[in-house]
């Protein structure tokens, strides 16, 4: 036996890895680009049927009438179903619709458009009751509030530190300004919804587009009346999740009841509108703040009124996070959340930190005008105030913002607000803003099997979104056992599996990547024993390199001689997330944009955009490289063009469809530029994840950049051309 | 997994009231025209729309004909997706301008949702599925992996096919055209980078 001391669980030299931190190709590319991946709407099992809704055209109703039996009577409808948020069939009692889209009548039918056929034949009607949707408007709010009774106005918890008024007294400068940010929509491109099929009456079988497969059945079995064991919840490939899919949802329930109803499977994906209007959105914020500084741009004190909403929760961003990344001495701060008949949030890739930092950052950078400071000092010199929680990270800030300012050549490019000149109309300007994220290890367990002839499989019931979970894991796996990605097979997406956590809040890699570094090291072990009595070498002596298994360098056996000792049956390893000496948690990570306005039409263009991001130990560059190019991607998309546009009049959701939710397209991001900070002392600290930092910064560098161009801050994100226009005009500049 | 079982429609009446629901520019205008709320209340109730007999329609798909028996309304995609168990092209919109429904039909990239069966009956239609066979696999998707032009991967067969459209045609585009030629597809992800790189190293080689 080899010295049980020296066996912890720990990533070997970095200089060693042969897998680990390089760019490897996602292990389920080739499955994607062909089209043979597999997806929830994508299952045609024989007999499929097809499910479409009749959702709320009405902000906020009773059901006055409601009458399905005409779409029962279309030939090739095989079921409908009632949903009981909507109207009680049985005593015909109505729910209240409390937002645009809400869903009323699932029909399932043989195709999928006499499933709207019946749709259309169903017979409804409405009792309008008043409703309030104006997220951006508190005295509206207030004033609905008095004139219906409804409870608008939620006042959230006040808090405050130090003394505002006496920094603001003795500040060089007070700067005071309003900046808001809309609510947007997930988007996911694949719609939320599931494929059931019933195996005769008590086992359901579930494809579910989700991010939770381990953590759904029981919320299908529940309702059903089943046991938790009689439903298996599987997602071999999500097309989108974004923090929207981690339940099994109303119309999931819908699917299954219709699937047993009709005694046929049924595939129900929501509608794209309805999918935009009910099946999540990130909250807004609009704030006025008063910010006070001395001649260094040292911020003294933070004075700030935050609103927004949430929908009918009536949160908003979270108040007590504000200001973001930064703390500072002297603190006010004072929150209200709309009661709004919109769409129910849902947690959307980091959430609240975009919003946050949008609302903090764009503040801050408008200080460095007022002081006609560079925005890069600014931000630095406050690093001093980088908050007690990851104080240890200021000096990472720091680096990566001489890397990202580097990449994008600010010092040669950089002019004073407003100062840039340049070429008539259209005005060049740089921003910047920095992020922070936790991303520890979620928990995940894994069951691994190395087979006698030398194959290597683990089972887990976690989930692959995009981010590469099944790439990572083959890395580690192959990695640990001196093999290639072809020799390991990685079996995930299915609740039978050993359970994963859900995949949000970038906690997935270090629950993976952990669990199998420590299954795989484990498994490895008991081999080394086994070789060690076999061919008389120490076991401590022992290692697993190029399909072989080498004693101080020297090559022993073959993996697969080594593999056949675990006798005629496979060798088991549970593992499990071991965070001690193979994760952390925290990063920040910089951005740097470099922006073109027209202020003739108002657009905004993207020239350079640079992010410097942390994350610890990384496991696949290219998979990690993308991240961030799609966390920029994303972060474009709802600073410049992404909104909700609700309707005041008809409380409405206009814009629920992908030509006016408008998305950018390959031709309007720009030259992005991703660094990966990874120096010792981040690989040292071991695997942290990274879904959601990049996504946090580009709102407020962004707009930072705009008000870098045109010297006029554009206060409310999406800077669509109207309100850039707007803002110039208000500005006086242009 | 095996292809659907065709099912069939019912009658093909339509009716005046009907025809009406399904226009409501004539409706307003009769409305207007004639001052008759009847008209209006009319319209307003919900439609008894009869389905079109199902008929055959031969499709050619990767250059197999299939014969289906569908209703005129059914688009392409819909009988790609369901009827032929082709799931590559994805329904992302009701009606695209997404492109994750791209296939190539005579050459030429079109949205599948934007056509239907029985339109393009005789046409060569291309989905992603005749880009690959077992192991050999077009040059677009090798070097969508290799420049890790895929996240979630919902968009990216819809995007596979219109690189190898737009090469095609523009075997040696520049980035300005290659970001206009290739406009029509929408990611959520955030994969532009990664499909741009692919899409210049494409056409550095000439289209291969």
């Amino acid at each position: 036996m080899a010295d049980e001391t020296k066996r912890e669980f720990a990533w070997g030299p970095r200089e060693e890895n042969v897998l680990i931190g390089k760019d490897i190709q996602r292990i389920d590319g080739i499955a994607k680009a062909t089209g043979r991946a597999k997806y929830t709407a994508d299952i045609n099992t024989p007999g499929t049927l097809f499910a479409k809704l009749l959702t709320s055209n009405q902000a906020h109703a009773k059901i006055k009438m409601l009458n399905i039996e005409p779409a029962k009577a279309v030939p090739g409808v095989r079921a409908v179903y009632v949903f009981l948020t909507a109207f009680d069939v049985e005593t015909g009692e109505s729910k209240e619709i409390r937002w645009d889209g809400a869903p009323i009548v699932a029909v399932a039918a043989d195709r999928p458009e006499i499933a709207a056929d019946g749709v259309r034949a169903i017979e409804i009607e409405y009792e309008p009751l008043p409703f309030f949707v104006d997220e951006e408007d508190m005295e509206g709010a207030e004033k609905a509030q008095e004139e219906t009774g409804e409870k608008r106005i939620k006042k959230l918890p006040k808090s405050s530190k130090g003394d505002v008024e006496a920094a603001q007294s003795e500040a060089a400068v007070v700067h005071t300004g309003y900046y808001g940010i809309h609510t947007i929509s997930h988007c996911c491109l694949e719609p939320h919804g599931s494929h059931c099929e019933w195996d005769g009456e008590e086992k359901l079988n579930v494809h579910l587009s989700t991010q939770n497969v381990s953590g759904t059945p029981g919320q299908f079995a529940g309702p059903l009346g089943l046991e938790q064991s009689a439903v298996e919840v599987i997602g071999n490939y999500e097309g989108g999740g974004f923090g929207s899919k981690f339940a099994a949802d109303e119309w999931g329930l819908a699917c299954a009841v219709l699937a047993k109803e009709a005694g046929k499977p049924v595939r129900l994906m929501l509608d794209r509108a309805t999918d935009l209007k009910v099946a999540g959105t990130r909250p807004s914020g609009f704030i006025e703040i008063t910010i006070a500084a001395d001649a260094e741009g040292n911020i003294v004190s933070w004075d700030s009124n935050l609103w927004g909403s949430s929908g009918m929760g009536g949160g908003t961003v979270s108040p007590n996070q504000i200001p973001y990344v930064f703390d500072f001495p002297n603190v006010d701060r004072n929150a209200t959340g709309l009661i709004c008949n919109t769409g129910p949030n849902r947690a959307w890739r980091a959430p609240p930190h975009p919003q946050l930092c949008a609302l903090t950052q764009t503040a801050m950078d408008d200080v460095a005008a007022k002081l006609q400071m560079d925005s890069y000092d600014l931000f630095m010199n406050n690093l001093q105030h980088v908050s007690k929680a990851f104080k240890e990270r200021s000096e990472v800030y720091a680096e990566e913002m001489k890397i990202a300012a580097e990449m994008i050549d600010w010092k040669a490019k950089w002019h004073p607000h407003g100062k840039g000149g340049g070429n008539g109309a259209v005005k060049r300007g740089l921003g910047m803003a920095l992020h922070t994220w936790g991303g520890g290890a979620g928990p995940c367990t894994c069951l691994l099997k190395v087979h006698p002839d030398g194959s290597v499989e683990t089972f887990l019931g976690s989930q692959d979104l995009g981010t590469g979970t099944r790439t990572v894991i083959a890395i580690v796996m192959a990695e640990t056992f001196g093999l290639t990605l072809d020799d390991v097979k990685v079996n995930l997406g299915s609740s039978k599996y050993p359970k994963s956590g859900a995949s949000g809040g970038s906690i997935t890699v270090g629950g993976v990547s952990s669990a199998h570094r420590m299954a795989a090291q484990s498994a490895l072990w008991k081999i080394f024993d086994l070789v060690a009595a076999k061919y008389n070498v120490g076991a401590e002596t022992l290692s697993a390199k190029g399909g072989q298994i080498l004693s101080s360098g020297k090559p022993v056996c073959s993996w697969k001689q080594a593999a056949a000792l675990v006798g005629p049956m496979p060798l088991e390893i549970q593992g499990a997330t071991e965070k001690e000496g193979l994760t952390s948690s925290r990063v920040g990570g910089v951005q740097m944009v470099d922006v073109s306005v027209d202020t003739e039409t108002g657009k905004v263009s993207i020239n350079d955009f640079v992010c410097v991001q942390d994350c610890g130990l990384i496991i696949d560059e290219l998979t990690a490289r993308s991240q961030v190019y799609g966390g920029m991607i994303m972060g474009i998309s709802y600073a410049l063009t992404e909104e909700r546009i609700m309707d005041n009049k008809t409380g409405r959701y206009m814009n629920a469809d992908l030509e006016n939710y408008k998305l950018p397209r390959i031709g309007d991001i720009g030259n992005l530029q991703v660094k990966m900070y990874q120096p010792a002392s981040e690989y040292n600290r071991g695997v942290v994840g990274l879904g959601e930092p990049p996504v946090i910064s580009p709102g407020a560098a962004i707009s930072n950049a705009v008000a870098n161009a045109t010297g006029v801050r554009v206060p409310v994100l999406p800077l669509t051309p109207q309100r850039v226009l707007d803002a110039l005009q208000k500005g006086g500049a242009a | 997994m095996q292809d659907r079982q065709q099912t069939g429609g019912g009658g093909s009446t339509v009716s005046r009231r009907a025809f009406l629901q399904g226009s409501s520019v004539a409706v307003a205008a009769t409305a207007v025209a004639t001052g008759a709320t009847e008209v209006v209340a009319e319209a307003n109730k919900p439609a008894r729309l009869k389905s079109a007999k199902a008929q055959k329609v031969v499709l050619t798909v990767n250059g197999k004909d299939h014969t289906l028996m569908i209703e005129p309304r059914v688009t392409l995609l819909e009988a790609l997706r369901n009827d032929l168990n082709l799931t590559g092209a994805k329904e992302v919109s009701n009606v695209s301008n997404d492109g994750a429904d791209t296939v190539i039909i005579d050459g030429k990239a079109v949205y599948a949702s934007t056509r239907l069966a029985i339109e393009v009956e005789g046409k060569n239609i291309t989905t992603v599925e005749g880009l690959s066979e077992g192991k050999n696999v077009d040059e677009v998707i090798t070097a969508f992996v290799k420049h890790d032009a895929t996240q979630c991967g919902y968009c990216t067969p819809g995007f596979v096919v219109a690189v190898r459209a737009f090469l095609d045609k523009n075997p040696g585009a520049n980035l300005e055209q290659i970001h206009k030629g290739l406009g029509g597809n929408l990611c959520r992800c955030g994969t532009y980078a990664g499909v741009t790189a692919a899409a210049v190293e494409l056409c550095k080689k000439g289209g291969a």
